[in-house]
């Protein structure tokens, strides 16, 4: 192991010289891909296609044949520590894989993911074990391996340093797949989701990669039964209720464009940042006259943790004990990471909603 | 320039994204705030006029007017035209105190950020000082030059906190952006009392700054210190900038394109100089920001945007003009 560390460093350095000298980095990927990984003779060239990968679609279903082919996965998507070893060899069949464009050539052991939400995708899915570290701000679940490195600013030698054999990233930063790439180690990029069947197909990913398909599949199924759920019991379009959902205390919203909004949208609820934001750029900020004017019957504040924001603060704005959502105590606290992430605890910002609802319904 | 002022104090009153007619707006501020009748608006418009309108008004016009007359009291004193809040590094050395106290105090009050900001804007504009005199004596690029650098180390320094210090970058970012956005009287409180301070006392040191522009020695033959007025003045200019970049943020340009204009007017005299650019200051702020909330409406823009955009190219001109004074 200690071995390979020291090779993939080296490799790293050299095609970084080369990088340096104007050498092409491009068509060396097969190179150190066949020396780090030498039982994988399927090494297509479509591993360097890292901006292509979340439009690739149709290789999502190119991977679920490993669904059938793995049906060794049993396990219910919760009982992660069960997962043992020797499963790895049953499931062995079904590599290599290609998800989203990427080859994996073999099970991945050494996962290391530089995204939150991936995170917490792979623990769903029951990757839990092969997980060897995770950027500083994966912070759920408790027990995954929280190291320094950093999802925003990438290191690839920091990166490369812990000898992952998959790593999982949001979006491209600093273009550090091709990077990884050139050092042999498959990169699944996650683009932010832009609706549910982005989140769904990017758990589905996740479960192709880590060969947890079964799982991931089965995920997948229990979140849209239970949003299904949710939805029928408490959306009431006929309502006509208005609400702001507030990313931040300098008044960034989310539009209906966005992720969190469709959330919202599920529940028939009206979205006053929509007029907002002509431009369809999703987050816009609002001014507090426009959102005292737009008057909202609800308030979703989604920066209780990093800015502070409480139904006190709301209160004391200037202004703002104006508001229906205000004299009504409509002020409801939303998880700024739940919110924030399209992860397996999506569930649990559709409860929310669902129990907000309930409330106001039940307050008349 | 004062009817321009109260021009500028109306129209940021009774324009906004929310719908209230000008009509409305005079008859609400008049009738029911000054008479006392009973309000025509609905609670939410009059929330909208005396609770974000008016407090969004005086808090521009307070920072545009502290802004503007702090550069003009810089030129005066350090004898160089190009002598702005920003160019000497202060707004850096202010935006470093401040980032400062909300790394590492945490949940410090808004009450303690203008003291940070003081503090980090005093060591910024002395080591420029320090700098561009060591750099040649009074040369005006020299001083620049210093306060260029400066600047760039105190803004390495915030970055290098902010980085090891992940969880405040929100909370200095919107503070860095130069907001207005969620101004109420507070702030305008916060604000106050620096601005009569330093205010006043520049506005009563502006004769001696007309004779400083002659030499020091003339100073010192009236039987006062130049040593002292120079110090009084550069601290005023200090507080006043960093009272400002506390509560707003940080906004350009307006502490050198404003005494530039009014120089241009009324000719350089610091006489009427240093007031009358407090007053175009403000009227200038207040409009940048009536710009910043409708622009864009009904999304809001960053008021430095609109500051620098104005400022920038001015600035460009005022250079070419002003080479006389730079060579």
């Amino acid at each position: 192991m200690r071995g390979k560390h020291l090779l993939q460093l080296l490799l790293a350095a050299l095609l970084l010289v080369a990088g340096a000298c104007g050498g092409e980095t491009q068509d060396t990927t097969t190179q150190p891909e066949t020396t780090a990984a030498p039982t994988s003779p399927t090494t297509q060239a479509t591993t360097t296609t890292a901006a292509t990968t979340t439009t690739a679609s149709p290789t999502t279903t190119a991977a679920e044949p490993t669904t059938t082919a793995a049906p060794t996965t049993t396990e219910a998507p919760t009982t992660t520590t069960t997962v043992a070893p020797t499963t790895s060899t049953t499931e062995a069949p079904a590599f290599p894989v290609t998800v989203a464009g990427v080859v994996i050539p073999e099970r991945p052991a050494a996962i290391v993911s530089l995204s939150p939400t991936a995170t917490e995708m792979l623990f769903a899915v029951g990757a839990g074990d092969q997980v060897i570290a995770v950027d500083e701000f994966s912070n759920y679940p408790p027990e995954a391996p929280v190291t320094e490195l950093s999802g925003f600013r990438p290191n690839l030698e920091a990166i490369a340093a812990y000898g992952p054999d998959l790593v999982v990233m949001s979006g491209n930063p600093e273009e550090i797949a091709s990077g990884l790439e050139a050092l042999g180690i498959p990169v699944l990029i996650h683009e932010a989701a832009l609706s549910l069947d982005d989140a769904y197909r990017q758990m589905r990913q996740t479960g192709a990669a880590t060969g947890h398909s079964g799982a991931a599949e089965q995920l997948v199924a229990s979140i849209q039964d239970e949003i299904a759920g949710l939805v029928d019991r408490y959306a009431d379009p006929g309502l006509g209720l208005t609400f702001y959902h507030e990313i931040s205390d300098t008044f960034f919203s989310a539009t209906s464009s966005t992720f969190i909004g469709t959330v919202y949208g599920l529940f028939g609820l009206e979205n006053i940042a929509d007029a907002a934001d002509p431009d369809g750029y999703g987050y816009p900020q609002l001014s507090a006259e426009y959102i005292l004017e737009a008057d909202p019957d609800i308030i979703f504040y989604g920066c209780a943790i990093w800015c502070g924001t409480s139904a006190d603060s709301i209160s004391e704005r200037p202004g703002w004990d104006e508001l229906q959502a205000v004299r009504n105590g409509y002020l409801f606290e939303v998880d700024d990471d739940i919110s924030s992430r399209w992860g397996p605890r999506l569930i649990e910002f559709v409860r929310l909603i669902g129990q907000t609802l309930q409330t106001l319904s039940e307050a008349g | 320039m004062l009817a321009v002022l109260l021009g500028a104090v109306l129209a940021g009153i009774t324009v906004g994204p929310a719908g209230i007619g000008p009509g409305q707006v005079i008859n609400e501020l008049l009738g029911a705030g000054l008479a006392g009748r009973p309000s025509t608006l609905s609670s939410i418009q009059q929330a909208i006029i005396w609770e974000i309108r008016l407090p969004r008004v005086a808090l521009g016009g307070l920072v545009g007017g502290l802004l503007s007359l702090a550069g003009a009291s810089y030129q005066g004193v350090f004898r160089n035209p190009l002598a702005d809040p920003y160019l000497l590094g202060v707004a850096a050395g202010g935006g470093l105190g401040a980032t400062v106290v909300i790394a590492l105090v945490p949940g410090a009050g808004s009450s303690l950020l203008p003291l940070a900001a003081f503090v980090g804007a005093s060591v910024a504009v002395a080591l420029t000082y320090a700098v561009g005199r060591s750099m040649g004596g009074r040369s005006a690029v020299s001083l620049i030059l210093a306060g260029v650098a400066v600047a760039a180390f105190f803004t390495a320094v915030q970055t290098y906190i902010l980085q090891r210090n992940a969880d405040t970058i929100r909370q200095v970012y919107s503070w860095i952006l130069g907001l207005l956005a969620t101004t109420g009287w507070r702030e305008v409180l916060v604000l106050v009392p620096y601005a009569v301070v330093c205010g006043a006392g520049l506005v009563l040191h502006r004769r001696l700054l007309d004779v400083m522009s002659v030499g020091d020695e003339e100073v010192d033959s009236l039987g006062i210190s130049a040593l002292r007025v120079r110090t009084t003045v550069v601290v005023l200019a200090t507080l006043a900038t960093a009272a400002a970049v506390a509560v707003s943020g940080l906004i350009g340009f307006v502490g050198i394109v404003i005494p530039h204009t009014i120089r241009l007017l009324v000719g350089v005299s610091y006489r009427s100089l240093i007031p009358i650019s407090a007053v175009a200051g403000a009227a200038f702020l207040i409009l940048a920001d009536l710009a910043a909330r409708t622009v864009a409406s009904p999304a809001e823009l960053p008021i430095g945007v609109i500051t620098a955009f104005v400022g920038a190219p001015f600035f460009m001109v005022v250079l070419r003009t002003s080479r006389r004074y730079v060579a």
